[in-house]
């Protein structure tokens, strides 16, 4: 047994060793190195180990994450920024907890890339890990709504007692701004409720929480958590259902569908008309043949 | 035969008929019960001119049959009621919600009733059809002049039903009672207190007390499947024996006179097309209700008037008034503690009255400018009357923009734009528009006519350019075909009305003369720049000078890549450019 085991880890380093020439040797042990030195880096790194990270730690990164992505609007210390006519040119952060900076900046929407009406949803900048330090950061400087865990938002297994109940809240509180189909709508001065389909369970939960941009906050004492969690359930079995009626053509009401019947209704009715009338009876066709 | 011998007419036996074929029995036997032959005889052989512009009424007509025939499949299982019921149907988001029968019925007919949800959709669809074939129809018929008379109450009665089918389509809006519909019922209520004095009482009345009432669905119901679809049959019905009555306008043309009028005959011709067009009119709705979804009344949920959604829009035919609504200022007054809301009241009661009006006077109108009484079977191209023209096109700028209005926030979500800079550009824009294109259109159309007049005079450009001796350029014209210069010229000159004398042989101011000479001026703004066609004189000195161009060119034939065998007057026959080589 020995033997063999020993004659196998010769044979191994002989043929390690026979190919030590080989033109392929020297870029694989340079990979080896790399693949090496980064596991051993990944493993140590504190950023990955954000279960064992201390908070201080989390809120150092985050401050540091902060003064290079944030602080140029908000402040050196998120103390918000007003301009010299007393304008608002970057919020103060102080007291918005952790739940808005994971949802501003979870969804894109910060950093912002021009100054504008409303910070447009776009492609997410930060790492997981890095949203969660700015989140812990900016949950340092004053008290205000964590990030809420997955129990706090998760609706699986919620029935049609709850879909029904979340249905009549949604047209109580949301409709009137976000539209029946959760398609969009408008606001003053170029500001918009934006779109709710496709968003996270996590981000519709706190988004009432906090009341980002131009949305009211709906705490936990206007909403409770339970009646965001009924929203949330109505929101994700829309989505899950088909469209009944065929393409919803935006799901945004009367004028999209007025806009069909003209360009699709009429437009091909027109073009029938004209069809018709160009296709007239054989007795024209005789007498254009005979001139 | 012999003419001296009398015929033998004592036969032994009376002649016979031969035996009718079965449908000649049946066809008799009615007619000697209903007398119709003569009538059908003349009828069935009734010559229509062939059009596509034409055929635009028919839209309205057979989406109106489409109507009739989805909406008895929706009273099937309809209930009009709203008393309060849980709703136990298929669709999950809303079982167990308490909602009124209507609501409920609707979903029902929705997801439950086979065919249901595609009989709602076609519904629908051809409502908007229905609306929107009528407005084409009209413009065709107002654009082509075809209003004038003796044809004037038809565009009455036209006028009538757009405003009937408006009214008919507001109410079937409203019946599934869903937030959308009630949201409709809400504005309706407000836009009908508005009116002072009077508004409340109406309001009071339409509703059976207070809003909403348990009694505005029923009663909807009864209006929308009951009065006006009877008024709106009688009054197309009216239209259809007009249209017969006056017979049918045609294009001038060689043959073609105020006097008569050339085409097919009803049988087999029109009936063809006009059946083949009900099923083409039929197949395009139930395609539009079979893929695309309408009025989604599952996704609004059931009314409540604390609820609201964004998006809540009219159907587009009563977007204008609404587009109106949202770019009125705020405005207020009180008398007497009597408040008036002009932010509303004009908008939607003034304004919705005033264009109807306008609407219904317009043959009206111009009839007295232009002082023309005679009868008009030959329609006229849109150019030839440009302040018609032009009006016309003002009156649509006008609509379009308020419509534009109605769609105010979800033009500022389509195209991420500011809907309060949408707001001033309309206001500002519903005034301007209708000015910057009436004027556009006149010119437009005046031009128009002096491209016919020139093309008359001077031949169409043909595309051929010719070099003379002297290496002169110039592009070949060629004068139209005969036919083409008959249709040109088949109008009338416009004459600016005048006034005979605005005293009397005393000297005294004429009565009425004041309004003359506002008639008179009013007609001469409505002519004054018109292209008048060429006189005889004028076409004839052109054709002199078109004859003496073709002399002038006719050495030149035969020569070799002349380009005379593409100048239209030379056969190309065995003439082969390619083969001409230096």
């Amino acid at each position: 047994m020995r033997l063999r085991l020993k004659s196998t880890a010769s044979r191994v380093a002989g043929a390690v060793s026979r190919r030590r020439r080989s033109r392929f040797a020297a870029p694989a042990v340079l990979l080896i190195g790399l693949l090496a030195t980064g596991a051993t880096y990944y493993a140590v790194s504190p950023a990955s180990a954000s279960g064992s990270d201390s908070s201080t730690d989390a809120v150092a990164k985050g401050r540091n994450l902060f003064l290079v992505g944030c602080a140029s609007c908000h402040g050196q210390n998120g103390e918000g920024i007003v301009t010299k006519r007393g304008k608002n040119y970057g919020p103060s952060l102080i007291g918005v907890g952790g739940a808005a900076v994971d949802f501003q900046v979870g969804t894109g929407r910060m950093p912002m890339a021009a100054p504008g009406p409303q910070a447009p949803e776009k492609k997410v900048t930060y790492s997981k890990t890095e949203i969660s330090q700015l989140a812990a950061y900016v949950a340092s400087l004053g008290p205000g709504e964590s990030v809420p865990s997955k129990s706090d938002y998760d609706t699986s297994g919620y029935g049609t007692e709850s879909i029904r109940r979340g249905g009549e809240l949604f047209r109580t509180n949301c409709t009137a701004c976000h539209n029946f189909a959760g398609s969009g709508g408008a606001l003053p001065g170029g500001k918009y409720a934006p779109k709710l389909v496709g968003v996270s369970s996590k981000h519709i939960y706190e988004a009432l929480l906090t009341g980002p941009q131009q949305m009211p906050v709906f705490s936990n004492d206007v909403l409770t958590p339970q009646d965001k969690r009924d929203i949330i359930s109505y929101l994700k079995k829309n989505e899950r259902t088909q469209g009944y009626g065929g393409f919803s053509m935006g799901a945004l009401g009367p004028v999209s569908e007025g806009m069909f019947a003209w360009l699709a209704g009429i437009g091909v009715l027109v073009g029938f008309a004209v069809w018709i009338a160009s296709h007239t009876a054989r007795v024209r066709k005789r007498e254009e043949g005979t001139s | 035969m012999s003419t001296s011998t009398p015929v033998n007419t004592n036969g032994t036996k009376a002649s016979n008929a031969a035996k009718p074929s079965k449908a000649g029995a049946v066809a008799d036997w009615a007619d000697s019960r209903l007398g119709l032959a003569t009538a059908m005889k003349k009828n069935l052989r009734k010559v229509f001119p062939d059009h596509w512009s034409f055929m635009l009424g028919e839209i309205a007509l057979w989406s109106f049959v489409v109507l009739l025939l989805t909406g008895t499949f929706l009273t099937l299982w309809y209930r009009p009621s709203m008393g309060e019921t849980v709703y136990h149907g298929s669709f999950q988001q809303l079982n167990g919600l308490e909602m009124s029968e209507a609501y409920s019925s609707t979903l029902n007919i929705s997801f439950d009733v086979r065919a249901g949800l595609l009989m709602r959709q076609m519904h629908h669809w051809a409502a908007m059809l229905f609306i929107a074939g009528m407005m084409v129809h009209l413009l065709r018929v107002y654009f082509t002049g075809a209003f004038r008379k003796p044809r004037e109450l038809n565009w009455v009665i036209g006028c009538l039903l757009l405003l009937l089918g408006t009214l008919e389509g507001f109410t079937g809006y409203s019946l599934p009672d869903d937030l959308l519909s009630g949201t409709g019922i809400r504005a309706a209520d407000g836009f009908i207190k508005s009116m002072p004095v009077v508004g409340t009482y109406i309001s009071f009345f339409l509703f059976g007390g207070e809003f909403p009432g348990d009694s505005i669905i029923p009663r909807l119901y009864t209006v929308h499947v009951l009065l006006i679809p009877g008024v709106l049959l009688g009054l197309i019905a009216a239209h259809m024996l007009l249209l017969v009555y006056h017979k049918h306008t045609q294009w001038p043309g060689p043959g073609r006179t105020n006097e008569n009028v050339v085409g097919y005959p009803m049988l087999p011709v029109y009936a063809a097309k006009a059946g083949g067009f009900f099923f083409i009119v039929f197949g395009v709705t139930a395609l539009l209700g079979g893929f695309l979804s309408i009025n989604p009344i599952w996704r609004y949920g059931p009314y409540n008037p604390s609820e609201v959604t964004a998006g809540s829009q009219p159907d587009w035919y009563m977007g204008w008034p609404d587009g109106l609504l949202r770019i009125m200022p705020g405005w207020e007054s009180n008398f007497w503690g009597v408040t008036i809301g002009w932010n509303v009241l004009v908008p939607i009661i003034i304004m919705p009255g005033v264009m109807f009006t306008i609407l219904l006077m317009l043959p009206f109108i111009e009839s007295w400018i232009t002082g023309d009484k005679r009868d008009h079977h030959l329609l006229q191209r849109p150019r030839n009357a440009p302040t018609r023209t032009a009006l016309m096109v003002a009156l649509m700028t006008f609509y379009g923009i308020s419509w534009m209005a109605g769609g105010n926030d979800i033009i500022a979500i389509v195209f991420h734009l500011s809907i309060n800079s949408i707001t001033y550009f309309n206001r500002v824009a519903v005034f301007l528009g209708p000015i910057i294109a009436f004027i556009i259109t006149r010119r437009w159309c005046i031009s128009l006519q002096r491209h016919d007049n020139e093309t008359l005079l001077h031949g169409y450009e043909t595309g051929v350019i010719m070099r003379d001796a002297s290496g002169g350029y110039t592009e070949k014209h060629l004068p139209l075909p005969v036919a083409d210069q008959y249709t040109l010229t088949a109008r009338d000159r416009d004459e600016i009305y005048q006034i005979e004398s605005a005293t009397d042989e005393n000297g005294v101011q004429a009565p009425g003369t004041r309004k003359e000479r506002l008639r008179a001026s009013l007609s001469s703004w409505w002519y004054r720049n018109n292209q008048q066609k060429p006189t005889r004189a004028e076409l004839e000195a052109a054709h002199h000078h078109a004859a003496d161009e073709a002399a002038h060119d006719a050495p030149l034939v035969g020569q070799r890549a002349d380009g005379h065998q593409f100048d239209g007057r030379h056969g190309t026959e065995g003439d082969d450019l390619a083969h001409h080589k230096d």
